[in-house]
């Protein structure tokens, strides 16, 4: 590459400055941001209703005038053009700017929010007392930061997903399913949660589609006494939460592989299909990486797994005429669950597992090996010194804060848009298990077409090296796929195609490729 | 053991030399003056478009090489002496062979137009031109007219190209339609319509006389044969390309336009042999011609003679026919054969069905006695390979293939369908009855 670095140093650059529709866009879009940045510094603005409004107003016209002044002259197709030139979506400085932005907005968001304008007795002041009046209106309650958050996240979901849309007009797979997003951010995250708060004060913040493990303090004592104490809508809500983790989502799962979930449902998908659309092709591809994905992300299974049994266990009680469900019930039915899936995997699906059973069995007899030291030696939910609370509190700093937002978003400039969902999150990791083991989905690859071009590799969000089984002629079936669809939609050979078929040949993989002698690609593959 | 060397480390000796190690222990050296690691030439196009760094088009990480015990060599070949059974680098280092298979590809190109070594005019194949390309036409300031010359392929690809950075291009075609040497009239219509909705001057059945220069010897316009001159920065040679064999010329090994070859691949010199684009089949296969200059074909003769090398014996016997391109947005599959006008045999027939407003079209080509299915073009429309080379090789007939096309179609999921459109088309066209068949899972996978 040396060469070709020092000729376009000296002979000029390609072109990748913005249109003037692009420039009068961002202009737009900017002044809706310093409105709020401006609203920071606790300027008196008067009617704050009306300059939210306008505020958020100035975002969306902006990023969707950006838009159209990106993609509505060209032809349909792929618009991948000077992706690897602009600053902004090559690691460029404007890249690092804005990694840097968002990294320190995380922190102050997560841990001094008083920054915001967040006032604990008393009304807020600053960005979150700009967001007052909505939230009122909606919840009755003044703003929180995670109010604000919410808000942004959801305009940002909104806005960018029109782009994404815009960008792929000829991809009727990335729209529905772009559109799918945007409909549970806005009305699973951000309205249903506010009204319900609105019927029903006592009813715990539920987002129903974030299940646990991704919601890791659904099962915390304060939120089962929330439910508990809400009636019957709240025990509903509490066996929602229980059945979506152990029922609904291994069927969908199994049906359509895990995709059902991180890029049609999930928020933290739906931010990074969108707003994080510009970084999908910064991802690592190296074996490395992958290596380090594995140990990292089964390892946060591992902890929320532990985490949550200790939490649920310090609370319980030991009396079995009290209530059923007592600290013995509890920790044996969790031993006996993670037995039955262990058992089930090593006996029927050895052969898929080959080299990962070695992982899968450290992290199982890790766990059952703690859950049996807590219960003879802890009556609390104790693992070794640490309590429950510690663990708790632990987990949600590192993983919950840091890992998810802090790196996880802020990082998007950087990294590319699913570090998070690749390294961090145990509900991929638990969904991509079953992908894995048990689902009809699958990437199949279409005979001998490839022609390893690297396209597929390059845009995959989640670092998988496509090409490297689709110029093998495999079918990919990878825990980490989370079915966003792009690898096929910018294959120029048509050679990938996201299908849910039969099971049997769902995995294969072919020395010859289809095109080549019959005979001969009989002999090698039947050896 | 056996030192085999391989001169040449594109998809043709690169795949070579992976199914080498799978079946054997042996020496394996590649030598390659164009990159240091394999790159994927196709790809070269999306670099310049900027959708991928040249690492992007890598299909393997740079520790594979060592890993595998396939050692490379940066290195131009000068002289092959099979006497001695010995190469001779440009820079004087010798290295010796047991076996030797030249898999060096193609050059574009140059049917000696005046002015076609000029400063500015270039082809597109290599690492090199695409680093050319780059300094030529960086940018519409630097570059404010290219003209392509050419019509095939490489040529679309390289006006692609030029435009993604916004540069004026004029492309001249020697035929009436665009590539309407391989495609059917209906296909290639539409082709150039899309070209131009590309905005780019098509200019058909319009030559190359000459290439003017400027004071400094660089290209400043081109004249063509209708008297026109067109004033451009860069010229374009994308007219084909020819065997890379210049090195052999005196090396014994009996030479064509390529390295000529029999069906185990070997040359006329022993231990010697050739594959991919250079390799020249003293007869075609079936309908394939003598030289083979396709991505697939290099892969699978070096699969073939893999097995040849590792004393596995096995002629280079291609299955069917298949192929693929991309025009700018519109995809392009083959698979079997479909002949143009131009080419085409008599007992050949075409049903052609085309989208009325979209760029979507097919072209099925079947005996005229017999209604056997020959081959499939599709436009805009994926399908199933697997299928398609089943269907081929039982026999198919086109009202078979009409009826199960929906087990073939292979686009992304909620896509609209259009086999309803097609079959009814085929129905008016020939008078049939035809309903389609609901796509069936158990078919699709009946070939696994």
């Amino acid at each position: 590459m040396g060469n070709f670095d020092r000729s376009m140093s000296l002979a000029g650059e390609p072109p990748k400055a913005l249109n003037t529709g692009q420039k009068l866009a961002v202009l737009t879009g900017m002044t809706g941001m310093g409105i709020l940045i401006l609203q920071l510094f606790n300027l008196n603005l008067g009617n704050t209703a009306l300059w939210l409004s306008v505020a958020i107003l100035a975002i969306f016209t902006g990023i969707i005038w950006f838009s159209q002044a990106a993609y509505a002259h060209k032809q349909k197709g792929i618009k991948n053009d000077g992706i690897w030139f602009k600053s902004m979506s090559s690691r460029g400085v404007l890249a690092w700017m804005a990694g840097i932005a968002l990294t320190g907005f995380y922190i102050v968001l997560y841990f001094y929010p008083h920054y915001l304008g967040l006032v604990k007795d008393g009304d807020n002041t600053g960005l979150i007392a700009l967001f007052d009046p909505l939230s009122k209106g909606l919840s009755g309650n003044p703003a929180s930061q995670w109010f604000v958050y919410g808000t942004m996240y959801t305009v940002a979901i909104l806005a960018f997903g029109v782009k994404f849309i815009w960008k792929y007009r000829h991809n009727k797979y990335e729209q529905l399913r772009t559109v799918s997003v945007m409909f549970f951010q806005t009305a699973f995250a951000f309205f249903i949660p506010e009204i319900m708060a609105r019927l029903n004060g006592d009813l715990p913040y539920y987002d129903l589609k974030n299940m646990w493990p991704l919601n890791y303090y659904n099962f915390e004592r304060y939120r089962i006494n929330g439910f508990i104490d809400s009636g019957s809508v709240g025990m509903t809500m509490l066996f929602f939460g229980i059945i979506s983790i152990f029922v609904i989502s291994p069927f969908l799962t199994y049906k359509y592989g895990k995709r059902w979930y991180c890029s049609w449902v999930c928020g933290c998908g739906g931010l990074a299909e969108t707003a994080g659309d510009s970084f999908r092709q910064l991802s690592d591809k190296s074996k490395f990486a992958w290596k380090v994905e594995r140990w990292v992300v089964h390892s946060v299974v591992v902890f929320v797994t532990l985490m949550t049994t200790a939490v649920i266990y310090s609370y319980l009680g030991n009396d079995t005429s009290k209530y059923w469900l007592t600290k013995t019930v509890f920790i044996s039915g969790v031993a006996f669950i993670l037995t039955a899936v262990f058992a089930w995997v090593m006996i029927y699906k050895r052969e898929e597992l080959a080299k990962d059973a070695k992982y899968g069995a450290i992290g199982y007899f890790t766990i059952i090996v703690v859950l049996i030291g807590m219960h003879f030696f802890s009556d609390s939910g104790n693992i070794f010194i640490f309590k429950a609370e510690t663990l708790r509190s632990t987990y949600s700093f590192l993983i919950g804060s840091i890992f998810s937002g802090v790196i996880g978003t802020g990082f998007y400039p950087i990294l590319g848009n699913r570090v998070w969902c690749r390294f961090g999150c145990p509900m991929a990791a638990v969904l991509g298990f079953q992908q894995r083991m048990f689902s009809k989905f699958r990437i199949t690859t279409n005979g001998g077409q490839c022609i390893s071009c690297g396209n597929c590799s390059t845009y995959c969000e989640m670092g998988i090296d496509v090409r490297a089984y689709a110029q093998k002629g495999e079918n990919i079936v990878r825990s980490s796929c989370v079915g966003c669809g792009i690898c096929s939609a910018v294959c120029p050979r048509g050679v990938l195609k996201l299908e849910n078929g039969p099971e049997k040949g769902r995995i294969n993989s072919n020395d010859v490729l289809l095109g080549n002698d019959v005979d001969l690609m009989d002999l090698v593959n039947n050896k | 053991m056996d030192h085999i060397v391989i001169i040449g480390n594109g998809i043709s000796g690169v795949t070579l030399a992976r199914h080498i190690r799978k079946l054997s222990d042996k020496k394996i050296t590649i030598i390659s003056a164009e990159s240091d690691y394999f790159f994927s030439r196709t790809a070269l196009m999306y670099v310049y478009m900027g959708h991928m760094k040249f690492e992007h088009t890598q299909p393997y990480e740079n520790w594979f090489w060592k890993k595998n015990r396939i050692d490379l060599v940066n290195g131009f070949v000068e002289k092959v002496e099979t006497d001695t059974k010995k190469l001779v680098l440009k820079d004087g280092t010798t290295i010796p062979y047991d076996k030797l298979v030249i898999a060096t590809g193609s050059k574009p190109n140059k049917f000696g137009w005046p002015g076609q070594d000029l400063k500015g005019v270039q082809g597109l194949y290599s690492k090199q031109d695409l680093e050319l390309l780059q300094e030529n036409a960086p940018n519409n300031k630097i570059c404010n007219r290219a003209v392509i010359v050419g019509g095939g392929l490489i040529g679309i690809e390289m006006a692609e190209m030029l435009r993604s950075r916004e540069i004026p291009v004029t492309f001249l075609v020697r035929e009436n339609s665009f590539w309407n040497g391989v495609l059917p009239a209906g296909e290639s219509a539409m082709i150039n319509e899309h070209i131009l909705d590309h905005h780019i001057d098509l200019q058909l059945e319009t030559n190359l006389e000459k290439i003017i220069a400027d004071e400094n010897g660089r290209a400043k316009a081109v004249v063509t044969d209708k008297g026109e001159t067109i004033e451009c920065n860069v010229v374009g040679l994308t007219a084909g390309v020819t065997p890379n064999i210049d090195f052999l010329k005196d090396s014994g090994i009996e030479l064509g336009r390529g390295v000529k070859v029999n069906r185990f691949l070997e040359t006329n010199v022993k231990d010697i042999f050739a594959i991919g684009d250079c390799a020249e089949q003293h007869e075609g296969i079936g309908s394939r011609r003598p030289i083979e200059a396709v991505w697939y074909t290099g892969r699978m003769m070096g699969e073939a003679l893999a097995q040849t090398l590792c004393d596995k014996p096995r002629e280079y016997t291609p299955g069917h026919w298949f192929n693929s391109a991309k025009f700018l947005d519109i995809e392009y599959q083959t698979y079997g054969w479909v002949f143009s006008e131009r080419s085409k045999k008599d007992n050949e027939q075409h049903f052609h069905w085309r989208h009325p407003s979209e760029k979507i079209c097919i072209t099925v080509a079947f005996d005229k006695d017999s209604h056997q299915f020959l081959g499939l073009n599709t436009f805009g429309i994926r399908m199933r390979h697997e299928i398609f080379d089943q269907w081929l090789t039982e026999n198919r007939d086109i009202d078979h293939v009409m009826t199960y096309l929906r087990d073939a179609n292979f686009d992304p999921e909620f896509f609209k369908l259009y086999e309803e459109e097609i079959v009814a088309k085929y129905n008016a066209d020939f008078n049939k009855n035809i309903s389609p068949k609901k796509k069936s899972w158990k078919r699709i996978f009946s070939i696994a």
